[in-house]
Order: C-alpha cells, then sequence, then structure tokens
C-alpha cells in the first residue's frame, strides 16, 4: 500500500493506543492467572507468597489426574477416527461429482454451524433413544460413558477436518494426479505418492484442529458423559460453578500451555510465512472456535 | 499397448464408476454424519411435539404443539430477548474497538503485522474455559479489580455474577472472529481508491467514510455474524460469570435437559435458537464468507 493513503499524526497515534488497549484486554487476564497460580494461599486472588504448591496438589489429586487421562484418551481417539473420514470426505466432496453431493456439502457444514448447546442436545437426545431401543430389542443395556464421548467428538471434529483439508486440495492442480495416472500408477499409487503428500499440510492442520476442539469442549461431553467418565474442561468446569480454588488456577495454566503448544505445532508445520499466517486466519477456521 | 476406441458409451460408463467411487470415498464420513448428526438433529424436532407423563418423562404420543406455545411465555420471551440484546451490545463492543484494531494492523509493515496478528491468534486458540475462568480472579469481590480500585481508596466492587460480567466475558471471548475477517478485508482493500479520493480533494474523514468502510463491508458483516452466533448461543461464559438473575438462551436449554427434565420444551428452545442462527449463519454465507 502506498504510505500517502494510511493514516497518519494523531489518527495513527489514536490507532496504536486503540491496539496497545486490545492487547492489555486480551492478555491481562491470561498473564493474572499464570501469575496467581505460583500463589501460596487459599484465596485465588489475594497474593502472599510465590509457591509451586497448588502444582503438587494437582499432580497428588487422583480426579484431576484421572480427568486428564480421560481427556488425553479421547482426544487421541477421536482425532485419529476423525481426520481419517474428515479426509475422505473432503477428497470426496472436493474432487468428485455424483448425486446427493450437494446434501452431503450441507451436512457436512452443519454440525460447524451449529451452537454446541443444540448439538450435546441433540446427541443425548440420541444416545438415550438409541440406548432404549437396543434395550428393548436385544436386551444389552448400555450406558454413557468415554465411548459415547468419542463418538460425539468425532461428529463434531468431521466436519473441521473436512473443511480444513478441503481449503488444501482446492489449492494444488488435479492434472498432477492425472499425469501420474497417465504414467501408470495405480490409484493407491496416485493416492500415497502424489495425492497425500500435497495435501499433508491440511490433513496435520485438520489433526491438530480436532484435537484442539476435542481436548476443549466442556458443553457436548458434559450432556453425554457417564458417572464416573469426565474429561478434564468437564471436572474443571464443574469446580468452577461449585466455587473458585487456586487449585483451578494450577489445572488452567497446564490447560493453555498444552493449547500453546498445538499452536507452535501447528505453526512449525507451516513451512512458509505466507501457510503460517493462512492457518491462523483462515475464515473457516475462525468459526470453529466457539465454545 | 493397444486401447479399445473411446465411444460416448464407454465414456458414460468410466463417468459413472468415477462418481460411483466418490461416493463410496466419502460413504464412511457421511454414513457417520447420518447417523450421529442428521438422525439426532430429526430426533430434536420430533421430541419437540411429544408430550410429557406425570413424572417428567418424555412420552412419544398426543403429539401436540404445546412446547411451541409455551415459546410466546413472557418468561422465556424476556430470556431471549434478553439473550438477544447482550449478544448484539457483544457484537456492536468487538466491532468498535476491532474496526480501528484490524486496520492498525493491517496498514503495518508486513514483518510487525504478523507478530501483531499472532498476538491476537494465542488467546483464540487457547481453552476458551480457562480464559473466561480467568475473569473470575479479575473481577470477584476479593478479585484484581476490586482490590486496585480499594488500593486507590475506592470501594470494593464486585462485577461477578451480573450482566455485565457476562458481557465482559462474551466481547473477551469472540473479540478475535471480529478482528480476523476485518482484518482480512482492510488488508486486501484497493488503496489506489482512497488515493483517488484524496486526489479528488476528499479529506481523510470523507475517504474514509466513502471508500474505506464501503470496502470492508463484508469483513464487518462477516465478523458481526460470526460475534453474534456464538454469543446467542453462549453457555459456559454466562455459566460461570453471571448470576442466578442473568439467564440467557444457552443456560435456559441446558436447564430443560439436566434440570427441569422437559425435554419436549428443551427441544422446541434449540430449535427457535437454531432457526434465528440458521438466518444469521446463511446472512454471513451470502455477504462474507464470499469475500473472505
Amino acid at each position: 500500500m502506498s504510505e500517502d493513503a494510511g493514516p497518519r499524526g494523531i489518527v495513527d497515534r489514536l490507532l496504536a493506543a486503540n491496539a496497545i488497549a486490545v492487547y492489555v484486554f486480551l492478555y491481562a487476564p491470561i498473564v493474572l492467572l499464570v501469575i496467581f497460580s505460583f500463589n501460596d494461599n487459599n484465596n485465588v486472588s489475594i497474593w502472599t507468597e510465590p509457591s509451586l504448591r497448588w502444582y503438587g496438589e494437582m499432580f497428588r489429586n487422583d480426579q484431576v489426574m484421572g480427568a486428564l487421562q480421560n481427556s488425553l484418551l479421547v482426544a487421541l481417539v477421536a482425532t485419529a477416527v476423525s481426520t481419517v473420514l474428515g479426509t475422505a470426505l473432503a477428497i470426496s466432496l472436493e474432487r468428485y461429482r455424483y448425486r446427493g453431493r450437494g446434501t452431503l456439502d450441507g451436512l457436512a457444514y452443519l454440525p460447524i454451524i451449529i451452537p454446541d448447546v443444540t448439538m450435546a442436545v441433540m446427541l443425548l437426545v440420541f444416545f438415550f433413544q438409541a440406548f432404549g431401543i437396543l434395550d428393548s430389542l436385544t436386551g444389552i443395556r448400555l450406558t454413557a460413558g468415554l465411548h459415547t464421548i468419542i463418538l460425539a467428538h468425532i461428529a463434531f471434529n468431521i466436519s473441521f477436518v473436512a473443511v480444513v483439508v478441503r481449503a488444501r486440495i482446492a489449492q494444488f492442480d488435479d492434472a498432477l494426479e492425472e499425469a501420474a495416472a497417465d504414467l501408470y500408477a495405480t490409484r493407491w499409487q496416485t493416492f500415497r505418492k502424489v495425492t497425500l503428500p500435497l495435501i499433508a499440510p491440511g490433513v496435520a492442520g485438520g489433526a491438530l484442529l480436532a484435537l484442539t476442539l476435542s481436548l476443549d469442549d466442556v458443553v457436548v461431553t458434559q450432556f453425554v458423559s457417564g458417572a464416573g467418565s469426565t474429561t478434564l474442561p468437564v471436572y474443571v468446569f464443574g469446580l468452577v460453578r461449585r466455587g473458585v480454588t487456586p487449585l483451578i488456577n494450577a489445572v488452567s495454566v497446564v490447560m493453555l500451555v498444552a493449547s500453546m503448544v498445538l499452536v507452535a505445532v501447528s505453526l512449525g508445520l507451516q513451512r512458509s510465512a505466507a501457510g503460517r499466517q493462512k492457518v491462523l486466519t483462515e475464515p473457516s477456521l475462525v468459526y470453529e472456535r466457539t465454545t | 499397448m493397444t486401447q479399445a476406441p473411446v465411444t460416448p458409451e464407454l465414456e458414460k460408463a468410466a463417468e459413472r464408476a468415477d462418481s460411483r467411487r466418490g461416493f463410496l470415498i466419502g460413504l464412511p464420513a457421511s454414513g457417520y454424519l447420518v447417523l450421529f448428526f442428521a438422525i439426532p438433529l430429526v430426533l430434536v424436532f420430533v421430541y419437540s411435539f411429544a408430550s410429557r407423563s406425570s413424572t417428567g418423562l418424555t412420552v412419544l404420543e398426543d403429539w401436540n404443539l404445546d412446547s411451541y406455545r409455551r415459546l410466546l411465555d413472557p418468561l422465556v420471551v424476556e430470556i431471549f430477548v434478553r439473550s438477544f440484546v447482550l449478544a448484539l451490545a457483544t457484537t456492536v463492543i468487538c466491532l468498535l474497538a476491532s474496526y480501528p484494531f484490524a486496520y492498525y494492523v493491517a496498514t503495518r509493515g508486513a514483518a510487525l503485522r504478523n507478530v501483531l496478528l499472532i498476538l491476537v491468534m494465542i488467546p483464540f486458540w487457547s481453552n476458551f474455559l480457562v480464559r473466561t475462568y480467568a475473569w473470575r480472579v479479575l473481577l470477584g469481590t476479593d478479585g484484581v479489580i476490586s482490590q486496585i480500585s480499594q488500593g486507590f481508596g475506592g470501594e470494593s466492587m464486585r462485577v461477578l455474577f451480573t450482566p455485565l460480567a457476562v458481557l465482559i466475558g462474551l466481547v473477551y471471548g469472540y473479540l478475535p472472529f471480529m478482528v480476523l475477517p476485518l482484518y482480512a478485508a482492510i488488508e486486501r482493500l484497493d488503496w489506489s481508491l482512497v488515493e483517488a479520493a484524496r486526489d479528488l480533494y476528499a479529506d481523510g474523514w470523507t475517504a474514509f467514510r466513502r471508500v474505506t468502510l464501503p470496502l470492508s463491508m463484508p469483513g464487518v458483516v462477516a465478523g458481526s455474524i460470526l460475534v453474534f452466533i456464538p454469543s446467542l448461543g453462549a453457555y459456559v461464559t454466562p455459566a460461570i460469570l453471571g448470576g442466578a438473575r442473568t439467564v440467557l438462551m444457552g443456560d435456559y436449554i441446558v436447564s430443560q435437559f439436566l434440570a427441569a427434565r422437559n425435554w419436549p420444551f428443551g427441544s422446541a428452545l434449540s430449535f427457535a435458537v437454531m432457526f434465528v442462527m440458521l438466518i444469521a449463519a446463511m446472512f454471513y454465507f451470502r455477504a462474507g464468507a464470499r469475500t473472505l
């Protein structure tokens, strides 16, 4: 852009002041949370002296550790399954034409648009009804647990993976695949040697997004989890609603660090600066970060 | 290698085989989405017409419109209006703060721009629950803000559990949704048009109002809808920062399922909210997504 057209002087200074205010607003709560997680006091926001006391308590707390294990298990399984299904869906929607494709396209977008409270309600009713039917038909009694959480997470993750992978597929020419076919590569060889390497960054991005969404989800998980199958966010949410303790500060900081590591990894996966910016600002990615 | 001549029949057969292959590749995912998304969606719709037994269980007979009629109950309308106003206020505040912010970031040099953008994205990608919880540390009676106020000789103040706290939490949670589309729209703006306006003796403000703002309008629309939709359905933020008097649509729906056990009414509420959101989402895809 030309410098002439940009804002100058007083306007520029006002804009800079606004930008600083926005950054302070964005970071002050996070920074304070981190500081108070190292506070040796029973009150969450009154400072006494620095200590690692609450981190120690966190590691000794069986419920926190159990919930953490559940979270990791759910997130890893849900991510693996939804990455495979979502990638296949993306290829199918982006590269082929068939009857019903338009409907499927809409169906694949809906889980992204729909508020998660609604998604949670839908899956609660569904599992209740499905378990009821199964019981009356076969006498098998199923209850909610980690398996229902995993099934629910896959249901919302597929769409997000598909959106990210599709964006990547749309970027490259299918002439490359045709060239491989002309050189007598089988379909599977073409996929393994040409398509997959090309879309790999998109698949990795989609997988990381799925992992983040799965690790963060509170609402859907709360609705489909059974007794004794809490994930870490649901456990923390329950604690917060009963009242705050410095233990939550420490757990929160650990969760915060985990999400930042995931962002760093996804940035690292994108080799170019342009690719990095795209990962961060992809409008379709913007949408799904709703809670 | 000899090849059969390519006849129209052969071509058609190849096309059919190709579309069958595409369908089969997508089948596991589409089957999954039908089972765990489409069917549940239809189920909730069916439930919204069901009735309840005297013990509160949902009975899938005696289909009626009672749940939809109850949407017009003054209490329900009040909750809906409150959610709507709060979501609208969140959107307006986000827009007012984000437009100048996005403009500032978009008009910096490339290196600085990337750093500034990543600084917006980091909180955006961090755990939403944790970010909302962080405000409890700030807004409570012993909270940091109250302590600062007392430090300056002011009174102890508790913003927590008020509608204001929920508003702050919503703005905090969804601000990046506004910044990003605005940034994208302003960054790709054709600045020679602004220059042309200046050459024709438009002052800075007029050039902004008549050229820059209209050109960045898709970003404004997209950002507003991206903030409005999740704000309207918010559940975590009011649950953590709001009090008993600030029930919003999100927690009202949840309470129908987990506490009141009125599933038909909860289903009808879900559909009402979904309806409003689908309309907003349609605007998004028409006006915003096309240009982003």
